[in-house]
């Protein structure tokens, strides 16, 4: 598999599917989800009533560019006018003809509150290419078309895309931004014995962290299965718990765990794969495999653990990142010299 | 082989938000209840198959980016691990089978392990 870079663009033309777009392609599906009809739907819709004539409703489609109208008498839904219908009047030459001559008379509705997907639903069972919204009273509030869902989706997903990418955008510039011989970035984690709630969210959050600073994929997952199976640790095998130390630098990403007990007697058994001390209640959970250890030490570049029974123990995990895997602005030089040019004009 | 696909051979139940599984299409499989295993041998992409329900699957899927969890034999994780697991994008799938039946019937489907 190629790696994607993670500021990939949202839409790609060509029909490889990145992570990036995978991910993409679900959240627009969650968006049919997320969004309601009445975030999406034009409001208020232009409605006829049934005793005009179908060369105003020529005139209000052409004039308005719309393609489909509701009918309304005395505030009530009685049908809806398409330009299909306006289509069958004009081929036979018969404009003149009352609105209630030619409109669809069974229309089915739906609510403003409503997710965007049952609107889909319709499209996609129905020939129809408009949809009436009501209120939970069932007045007409607007009206909803595929077109609207696609604007809806695509301003939706820009937003993500735009709130995510500011973020991105803002933690990669930290180490450019900040001058100092030696920049780094210090991230501290309280974890409490036996909170297995919470077990995996200091990971999770570090794993982001770093996907934020430029990170590739393939680094952010070795640092979060080193550091989860720490996190995990401190959960598990510890008196009262202890800290998360995360030191990023553009160059190395060093983790690290403290805490204060009860320590481990012997460190290389600890170490042999299948070897734990873990309670048969954590086992039942699916901790204690005696893998954590062998596990970290498979991810990180250097791993050192030190401990005195009765005093506690310090992990100590690094990872170092080859030139083009550097954290921060990719290319500062370049963009600098952009900026430059940028200011200079 | 999409994960709509599977849901609808195995007939399994979506514990998570639905979203359009036809959209995801599971790289691998891999099974074992014990954690620190998956983390170990749980590829990218992949489906695990677990007995285990308890909120610490959401995180393990999180961190390994997969693509789902199976909970075998009817086991129910707590409201509070399938709000996380849609808070993080972790879909997961229930079945009254045990995990021999359900790994055996996604072997079947052409499901693999993917070759390190």
């Amino acid at each position: 598999m190629t790696q994607t870079g993670v500021n990939e663009g949202p839409i790609r033309a060509d029909r490889v599917i990145t992570d990036g777009a995978a991910g993409l392609i679900t959240r627009v599906e969650e968006l049919a989800y997320e969004l309601k009809i009445g975030e999406v739907m034009t409001s208020p819709a232009r409605t006829v009533t049934p005793d005009m004539r179908m060369s105003d409703v020529l005139a209000l489609f052409r004039d308005a560019k719309v393609s489909g109208a509701p009918v309304m008498a005395n505030g009530e839904l009685v049908g809806i006018v398409s330009i299909a219908d306006l289509i069958r009047a004009l081929q036979e030459n018969n404009t003149a003809a009352a609105v209630s001559e030619y409109m669809t008379m069974q229309v089915t509705t739906l609510e403003a509150s409503s997710p965007v997907i049952e609107a889909l639903k319709i499209f996609a069972a129905t020939k129809v290419g408009r949809l009436p919204v009501v209120d939970q009273a069932g007045r007409l509030v607007g009206i909803i078309t595929k077109g609207d869902i696609t604007r809806g989706v695509l301003r939706a997903l820009e937003y993500d895309y735009q709130e995510e990418e500011v973020r991105k955008y803002r933690a990669r510039h930290l180490f450019e931004d900040i001058v100092s011989d030696r920049t780094s970035l210090t991230l501290r984690y309280k974890i409490k014995q036996g909170d297995f709630a919470h077990g995996g969210n200091a990971s999770s959050h570090i794993k982001r962290a770093l996907v934020r600073l430029g990170a590739s994929p393939q680094i952010a997952r070795r640092c979060g299965i080193a550091i989860y199976e720490a996190e995990m640790n401190l959960i598990i095998h510890t008196t009262h718990g202890g800290t998360i130390r995360v030191e990023i630098e553009p160059h190395q990403i060093v983790m690290e765990t403290i805490d204060d007990g009860p320590g481990i007697e012997d460190i290389d058994l600890a170490m042999t794969p299948g070897y734990s001390t873990a309670p048969d209640s954590v086992r039942e959970l699916g901790f204690g495999a005696g893998m954590g250890l062998k596990n970290i030490q498979r991810c990180v570049d250097d791993m050192y653990l030190d401990s005195t029974v009765g005093r506690g123990t310090r992990l100590e995990m690094r990872i170092f990142l080859k030139p083009d895997e550097q954290l921060g602005d990719p290319n500062p030089s370049a963009e600098r010299a952009g900026r430059n040019g940028g200011a200079s004009q | 082989m999409t994960l709509q696909d599977i849901i609808q051979q195995l007939d399994l139940t979506a514990l998570t938000r639905k979203t359009d599984f036809s959209g995801i299409t599971p790289a691998s499989g891999y099974a074992s209840d014990l954690l620190s295993c998956v983390m170990a041998g749980a590829r990218r992409k992949s489906v695990w198959v677990t007995l285990q329900a308890h909120a610490n699957i959401v995180a393990v899927a999180a961190l390994l980016d997969l693509s789902a969890v199976i909970i075998t034999e009817g086991a129910m994780p707590d409201p509070s691990a399938i709000a996380k697991a849609d808070e993080e994008g972790v879909i997961l799938l229930s079945t009254q089978m045990p995990t021999f039946e359900v790994v055996g019937r996604l072997w079947e489907m052409g499901l693999r392990t993917e070759s390190r």
